[in-house]
């Protein structure tokens, strides 16, 4: 059988160097067999860090001859093995060791952005009724597996490191998801401007090419946001009409 | 046990896929502290995976359906074996927690009239899976990590328990490690709950992702807990076969709900030659009424298809089995065939179906609207586990909780389809609820530091070892074992193998070695699961052994036929005083009057 070497990245906390290891391959291999076997085989301190591998978790993030990829959706016939696969942890995170990097940061920035805030039932048992198609525009968002492939991809933290100012693609499609909710009665957009950082997308759409699961984040989520945010400070009309109305107060 | 370093909460949930996190989200609103563990990240867990639906009697679709149909459903599923007040429980309580979600930001897809709609699925007779296309269980999943994570709760994400602490007869907590650095944690709880799910990882083709070792099953039985029901281990009818490196792999029944049909080498839709009679009132006669049926046609009954998981697995297996299987030796799953039927079929797949279509078209270069997938059976999900008490999910040890698929009894001999998602949330919030009451009545137990030290130094014990054996082709071995000789059919004189290559693989476990330090260390983690995946195995092949019949997901080729004795009891494994596993078979009590009489009337 054909065998194939795959550069890998292995060290801990940002030292380290890459290693080759050669491993056979057999049809329809993903990046993840290949890891895991060379980690049953030759390495079995080999950090990586994978769940489901069906591409419904996201957590097996990493960089593939240095594209934002899910190990486990790579198929080995889409690259070529005439060299070595280099497969190396992103970039946007702290490393911890080998394929694994700290994404802790991702769970503290969800925590502040305001939750889910329903409006009150409106049907008579104490439900709702929405319309199919209000379901439809927010699910492209739902679709999200928090993979943060996204976030590794944007420049804004990846290369600038704004990781304080900036909540990055991945939470923008999330405050998209929020805002757009049939149900939702929240008001994000303070937040937005001024701690989320959205002004600070320059639409590179770099995220809406890496996500795996295809969702449009820049122009179904991030371009959205941004054009309320507009509308809600720099609309002269509606900066007007604010004028007048806190006057009255 | 200064050396460690301790937690101290008052009740302590280790798992947070859906059981775990409702579990959570219930016990912080009864105003208790909590603690959750997971072997992941938060949001990653099984549950994420699950595809098809929610099961609640709702009756958005067809307002025939109610509590007492999905009762009877669920009991004839499992084939009587269930807990009934567990399965009469889940029924009545399942459309609010449903709801609840809802409540909570999760976003079904919808009827024409704004309501929540619900989709056909195998055993259950009428629509009733409330559903995301075929990610639900993201959806679930999502909403309750979003919901809980502004409830204050304490996530230790990537931590496992190597196991559980106890004062005497009663819980006081947990030991473990994390995995970013090997350092042990103690975690002090007056109550604690196990959500771990189930064992998939004990076979070699399965849905289930890493974390499924058995964990809660082995942590529970070393404790002193009482397991049921083990030998019901679901082989689901339909995972991908090809090629070789996603066998395994969940396609949805949700295929089958939305037309999708079964079709051996020739053609055939061999599901219509063996209808079970329990089944019988309740089948499609012809192709077309089965049509009729996945399209709303109240008066038409279900295709063969979606009969229970048990039954269309083995049918599958009889296909291939008699040389009548698809090229990779499995059978085919058509959906592109509804083009036929409806004028926009390829989009109404994508529509209905993306998950399984993005799968398909990305793993194995099959596109679904176009033409048939092959799939055959994977180990999928575990209807034994803990004994419960029905009303508080508390087991046998004080303080000690379980819920979904670790806990057992409301699935009997066989799960349905769309109901571990509603097992879940239902009994997730009791275990929560009862756990927290526990709490507050109790005040923590005592942490014995010689039982810490022991636990340490046996985890450790594979770093020092001179030897070249390899965890992971230990646990490679068993997959293979399970596979061939306790899995979807079985036989005496195999099992009688299987216990004793169990017996010699416990022997290797032991002597496995491991390189590195204890940091994010793969080769350590498998060591140290190896344990709970041959403590339940075990337990799997002592129970299958046990039960002389074939009912349900277990299948003995010795006794092919349902014997009515046996369907007087569970089985029930506790570790005995000599440290081996003692099986006893314990009577089903007889079920309330009230209950006897509505499985009558939905015969």
């Amino acid at each position: 059988m054909a065998t194939a070497t795959f550069r890998i990245w292995r060290g801990e906390r940002g030292q380290g160097s890459f290693q080759d290891y050669s491993t056979e391959v057999s049809a329809g291999m993903v990046i993840l067999d290949a890891v895991h076997q060379i980690q049953a085989e030759h390495a079995g301190d080999l950090a990586v860090r994978w769940n489901c591998k069906a591409g419904k978790c996201g957590s097996c993030s990493a960089e593939i001859n240095g594209m934002p990829k899910l190990m486990c959706m790579t198929r080995l016939n889409s690259l070529p093995l005439d060299k070595p696969v280099t497969v190396e942890p992103m970039k946007a995170f702290p490393h911890m060791k080998d394929l694994v990097t700290d994404v802790s940061w991702n769970y503290e920035v969800k925590k502040r952005i305001p939750k889910f805030q329903p409006r009150k039932p409106d049907a008579q048992d104490g439900t709702w009724r929405i319309a199919p198609e209000d379901v439809d525009r927010v699910q492209e968002f739902r679709k999200c597996i928090e993979c943060y492939l996204c976030q590794d991809v944007c420049h804004v933290l990846r290369d600038h490191h704004m990781h304080d100012e900036f909540i990055g693609p991945r939470f923008l499609v999330y405050t998209a998801a929020l805002e757009m909710h049939p149900l939702d009665v929240g008001d994000r957009r303070e937040e937005l401007r001024r701690q989320f950082g959205v002004g600070l997308c320059n639409i590179t759409k770099c995220c809406t090419k890496v996500c795996p699961e295809s969702i449009t984040i820049t122009d179904n989520a991030i371009i959205p946001l941004k054009e309320r945010v507009v509308d809600r400070f720099f609309d002269p009309l509606s900066k007007l009409f604010r004028v007048f109305s806190n006057s009255k107060q | 046990m200064s050396e460690y370093i301790t937690h101290e909460h008052d009740v302590l949930i280790i798992g947070a896929g859906g059981a775990g996190l409702r579990a959570a989200v219930e016990a912080s609103a009864a105003g208790v502290k909590v603690a959750v563990i997971t072997k992941s990240l938060l949001g990653k867990a099984h549950t994420v995976m699950a595809e098809g639906g929610v099961a609640a009697a709702m009756g958005n679709v067809d307002d025939r359906d109610n509590w007492r149909v999905h009762f009877s459903d669920t009991m004839r599923g499992g084939q009587y074996l269930n807990n009934w007040r567990m399965a009469e429980l889940h029924a009545k309580e399942a459309p609010d927690r449903v709801r609840e979600l809802e409540a909570w930001g999760a976003l079904f897809d919808r009827t024409k009239d704004g309501r929540i709609l619900q989709r056909n699925f195998g055993g259950h007779r009428y629509p009733r899976l409330a559903h995301v296309g075929d990610r639900t269980g993201l959806e679930m999943i999502r909403t309750l990590q979003d919901h809980g994570i502004h409830l204050g709760l304490d996530v230790f994400m990537e931590h496992t328990v190597v196991t559980l602490l106890k004062d005497g007869g009663r819980i006081s907590g947990a030991f473990g490690y994390d995995r970013e650095r090997g350092r042990f944690h103690v975690f002090r709880a007056k109550a604690v709950v196990l959500a771990t799910g189930g064992i998939g990882r004990a076979f070699k083709i399965t849905s289930n992702s890493w974390e499924y070792t058995g964990d809660g099953h082995s942590l529970a039985y070393h404790a002193g807990a009482a397991l049921m029901d083990m030998e019901f281990v679901q082989f689901h009818p339909t995972g991908m076969i090809w090629p070789p490196s996603v066998r395994g792999i969940l396609v949805t029944e949700g295929v089958r709900g939305e037309g999708g049909v079964l079709r051996n080498r020739d053609g055939e839709r061999f599901m219509f030659k063996d209808i079970p009679p329990l089944y019988v009132n309740q089948t499609a006669t012809s192709e077309e009424e089965g049509w009729r049926y996945t399209q709303g046609d109240k008066d038409a009954k279900r295709p063969p298809e979606l009969l229970t998981r048990d039954h269309v697995a083995r049918c599958i297996r009889r296909e291939v089995r008699e040389g009548r299987g698809s090229p990779h030796g499995g059978v085919f799953l058509d959906i592109a065939w509804i083009k036929e039927k409806l004028p926009n079929a390829p989009e109404h797949i994508k529509k209905k179906l993306p998950s399984m279509y993005h799968q398909f078209k990305q793993l194995a270069d099959i596109d679904i609207t176009k033409e048939p997938m092959e799939v055959g059976p994977t180990t999928h999900y575990m209807m034994g586990g803990v004994k419960v008490d029905a009303d508080s999910q508390m087991s046998d040890v004080p303080g000690l909780f379980a819920a979904g698929e670790c806990g057992a009894g409301l699935h009997g001999a066989n799960r349905l389809g769309g109901n571990s998602l509603s097992d879940l949330l239902v009994f997730g919030k009791r275990a929560g609820e009862y756990s927290a009451a526990f709490a507050k009545e109790n005040s923590s137990g005592a942490v014995n530091p010689d039982a810490l030290a022991t636990a340490e130094k046996q985890a450790l014990e594979p770093f020092g070892r001179q030897s070249s054996e390899n965890p992971f082709a230990v646990q490679h071995a068993l997959q293979d074992l399970m596979q061939d000789m306790v899995g979807i059919v079985r036989q005496e004189n195999e099992m009688m193998q299987a216990l004793e290559r169990i017996r010699e693989l416990k022997g290797r476990a032991d002597q496995v070695s491991v390189d590195g330090n204890r940091e994010y260390n793969a080769g350590w983690h498998t060591a140290l699961d190896l344990n709970n995946l041959l403590t339940v195995s075990e337990i799997v092949t002592r129970a299958a052994l046990e039960r002389k019949e074939s009912r349900g997901a277990h299948f003995r080729d010795d006794y092919p036929a349902k014997d009515d004795q046996f369907g007087k009891f569970n089985i029930v494994a506790r570790k005995g005083a000599n440290g081996e596993v003692q099986l006893s078979r314990e009577p089903i009590p007889s079920m309330r009057e009230d209950l006897r009489n509505v499985i009558e009337e939905m015969k």
